[in-house]
């Protein structure tokens, strides 16, 4: 039956039915399932949360200043992140301030968050959609060394013998079966299209990057006390300054910023000489498949962060922008109020909750979480065994968030695309640059690729930001500022009976936001709406569809049976299902099952 | 296994605590460190729900001791100690939760990048409740705690690290505010949070409405 969608898209579900479950290398559990016509052209698309989302409930009645912490364990890829947030709704609520070395300092350990999550989903989930490791054995080492040349000269680690070593090394590791990192690849799929001295280049900076990583988190580290899960603090950040101060433990000193400030370079240095140009180079053998742009060139949000100065979260202040698109009129980028109850709601129409009537929206400050699973008429299987969902009832256990009604797509290209929009300067000099060195249109950037471009690109502002934020701290503290918190109102007798409080941050996926109410000094309701549930929501009461579902749309499968383009594009969004559903299952596949129906 | 006496010891506990007894691992850590005295040479570690950020612990360690929640198909409460090669191989069989896929990711990058500890042990607990979001440990998990010490402990001592009575100082693990007893006696009721799921996921559930 074909339907069309106000957003859109016209859905054909009369063609072959493909299930993907779960969808790998992604934090959660996820599951897609695709229609696909007589070509091998996706004509209908279903992304569905397997798991029930819970994480609100766990905060209710709990000490706010505490939340962080909790939501920092949510899952295992963007805990400060979160803990920011939470520490951000806290501030509102309760009209708490933060001193301006505080600010710099989490503006640091969130652009730290982004680099790290952008480099390690780059070259350790996403780069296995592009890159065949296995390839890279039949690599000639010294046509690799010219290659890494001609892609970035100043990359020093380029000689034929460098790359001779890895592919050694990589032999080895295959030979001896241990192909753990490099399983469920499809590698003999014509999808794959790169030279293997291209293979080998990349594989090569996998290695280098997860060299990179261990010293990027060494930021949270330093500012957060320890890693894994930093320790966090409403009213700023809990580790004192002291500059003079000698040692390696204790308050933060000259010899710990100058850790700080070596980890930025390297950083910086690695986006610009590896990170940049393998997107680049790797992007030139896939310049014609310019699939899975969905509702990116449509309908695109972002919050907004990194304020330049604390306290102060207006739009013009922030590094990252804040604004919505909508109707694919990039002319006019609206402002994003999360108090404001039409803007930001979340229906259940199609998801496994009830609100009591159908086609309503709530608002987070009044967001509920009744779960209510039942499948459709036309779904396929058992209540336990579900063979084939049907999208027409309700098909996810992820809520579908929507801003004044409409889909939206949130995560790196959803900002750059509102930063262009908007005319951002930086953001505007690196896109124009990236389009013209690979020689593509505008509308290219609205693409898979377009989106895993927009992360490096990203990636890469983001080490000058910390920079920026590095050198404005420590003139501040040259200037005598040394404080890191403000406890004014640490006490709860300094609260009013009840508080409510929002709090904002680009996670690397996207737009996050919690909202939470404050009761008597306690939490009485909180609700996180998480980037993945924007992106990955599931049809509204008016038949829109989501973003995930949008960007499978129109695309051509080289082989049904492998879903490596399904996989490309869904891996595009860094999607991290773990915090938008509820992840627990006693007897998981180690396998994702591919299923042709 | 390597004759020589380990220099650097890793004792990692790993699993999210926010998952009734999935945070298994992590409390045995923070027990540890109550009832150990261990040498500067153990490093104690709440590694909790993070999978890459974990690699540069274990390329620094010659030995790693890692307590987690398994499902092994035995019993719920049940022990079992496991070593060497039989600990990744065992942990990738079957995945009950992501933070376990992330953690044998680690366990691979590491082997890849020549960074894997020579040696390594598992002292896993066959969870009875994971099912609870928000929940804590099942009295048969939480009584297992003690064992699964006593279990480390000796390996410990088989290592050649001395192990005496006492404390561990460590800023490595959970915040205050969500160590065992505070998150378990600070949780809301039944009635304030919902605590149910999908059938798929929650069988338990499925044959009660069934």
């Amino acid at each position: 039956m074909t339907t069309q969608t106000p957003n859109g898209f016209t859905l054909d579900n009369s063609g072959k039915r493909i299930v993907v479950d779960p969808v790998t290398r992604i934090e959660g559990h996820m599951r897609c399932e695709v229609n696909v016509d007589e070509n091998g052209i996706i004509r209908n698309a279903v992304s569905t949360g397997t798991m029930w989302r819970g994480l609100e409930v766990i905060l209710k009645g709990r000490d706010p200043r505490d939340a962080w912490a909790f939501t920092e364990r949510i899952c295992g890829v963007c805990t400060g992140t979160h803990a920011l947030t939470s520490v951000r709704a806290v501030e509102d609520a309760l009209g708490i301030q933060i001193p301006d070395n505080a600010n710099s300092i989490r503006n640091m350990m969130q652009l730290a968050l982004q680099i790290h999550d952008h480099i390690v989903h780059f070259y350790h989930l996403h780069a296995l959609d592009w890159v065949n490791p296995v390839n890279a054995l039949r690599a000639d080492p010294k046509a690799t060394s010219e290659l890494q040349q001609a892609v970035s000269p100043s990359h020093p680690l380029s000689s034929p013998g460098y790359f001779r070593d890895v592919q050694n090394r990589l032999k080895k590791f295959v030979e001896s079966g241990q192909l753990g990192l490099f399983k469920n690849g499809y590698w003999d799929n014509p999808a794959y299209l790169l030279p293997p001295e291209a293979d080998l280049m990349a594989t090569t900076h996998y290695l280098e990057a997860l060299d990179l990583q261990k010293e990027i988190v060494k930021v949270h580290t330093i500012f957060g006390g320890k890693n894994p899960h930093p320790n966090w603090l409403v009213g700023g950040v809990p580790c004192p300054i002291n500059i003079d101060g000698v040692g390696s433990v204790g308050a933060i000193n000259m010899e710990r910023l100058n850790l700080v400030s070596s980890i930025i370079d390297k950083s910086a240095e690695f986006n610009r000489n590896v990170y940049i140009p393998d997107v680049i180079a790797i992007g030139g053998f896939y310049r014609n498949w310019l699939y899975g742009g969905g509702l990116s060139s449509q309908a695109c949000l972002a919050y907004g962060d990194i304020p330049e100065n604390p306290n102060d979260f207006s739009p013009e202040q922030l590094h990252l922008p804040r604004g919505a698109i909508i109707n694919g009129n990039l002319s006019e980028v609206h402002d994003v109020d999360p108090r404001d109850p039409e803007q930001v709601q979340e229906f259940v129409d199609h998801s496994w909750y009830t609100y009591g009537e159908p086609g309503k929206g709530l608002h987070p400050w009044d967001g509920e979480t009744n779960p209510h699973y039942e499948l459709g008429p036309n779904a396929k299987g058992t209540r336990t065994n579900i063979e084939e969902l049907d999208e027409s009832a309700k098909y996810s256990w992820i809520k579908a968030p929507r801003w004044k009604g409409h889909a939206m797509e949130v995560g790196p290209l959803a900002r750059y695309v509102v930063g262009y929009a908007k005319g951002h300067e930086d953001i505007k000099t690196q896109v124009d640059g990236l389009l013209r060195t690979m020689d593509l249109p505008f509308n290219a950037l609205f693409s898979t690729l377009g989106r895993t471009a927009a992360r490096a690109l990203e990636s890469e502002y983001c080490s000058r930001l910390q920079r920026h934020f590095f050198d404005k701290m420590i003139a501040n503290i040259r200037n005598g500022d040394q404080s890191t918190a403000n406890v004014e109102k640490w006490d709860p007798s300094t609260w009013p009976k009840e508080a409510k409080g929002v709090g904002m941050t680009e996670a690397p996926r996207g737009a996050l936001g919690h909202w939470i109410r404050i009761k008597d000094g306690r939490i009485e309701n909180y609700q996180c709406v998480v980037p993945t549930t924007w992106n990955g929501s599931p049809r509204d009461s008016q038949g829109n569809i989501g973003a995930f579902e949008a960007s499978l749309m129109d695309t051509k499968m080289e082989r049904p049976e492998e879903p490596v383009e399904i996989l490309r594009t869904l891996h595009s969004f860094d999607p991290c299902l773990a915090c938008s559903t509820h992840v627990m299952s006693p007897d998981g596949q180690e396998l994702t099952r591919v299923k042709v129906r | 296994m390597p004759a020589e006496r380990p220099e650097r010891v890793l004792v990692l506990g790993i699993g999210n605590v926010l998952w009734a007894d999935e945070g298994f691992g992590v409390r045995c850590v923070e027990e540890m460190a109550e009832r150990c005295a261990l040498p500067d040479r153990v490093r104690l570690l709440d590694g909790g729900t993070q999978g890459l950020y974990l690699l540069p612990f274990l390329e620094e360690a010659d030995a790693l001791l890692v307590f987690d929640a398994i499902d092994f198909g035995l019993p719920p409460g049940t022990l079992r100690v496991l070593r060497d090669a039989d600990v990744p191989a065992f942990m990738g069989a079957k995945k009950m939760s992501l933070h376990q896929t992330g953690f044998q990711d680690v366990l691979a990058t590491a082997q890849f990048t020549g960074g894997c500890p020579a040696r390594l042990t598992l002292i896993g607990c066959q969870p009875v409740e994971l099912e609870d979001y928000g929940g804590g440990l099942r009295p048969a998990v939480a009584a297992q705690i003690g064992p699964a010490i006593a279990e480390a402990v000796a390996e410990l001592t088989r290592w050649g690290v001395p192990v005496g009575d006492g404390r561990t100082e460590t800023g490595d693990l959970a915040d205050a505010s969500i160590r065992r007893g505070a998150y378990e006696t600070g949780r809301p009721s039944a009635e304030a949070a919902c605590r149910t799921g999908d059938d798929r996921f929650f069988p338990a559930t499925a044959k009660e409405t069934a």
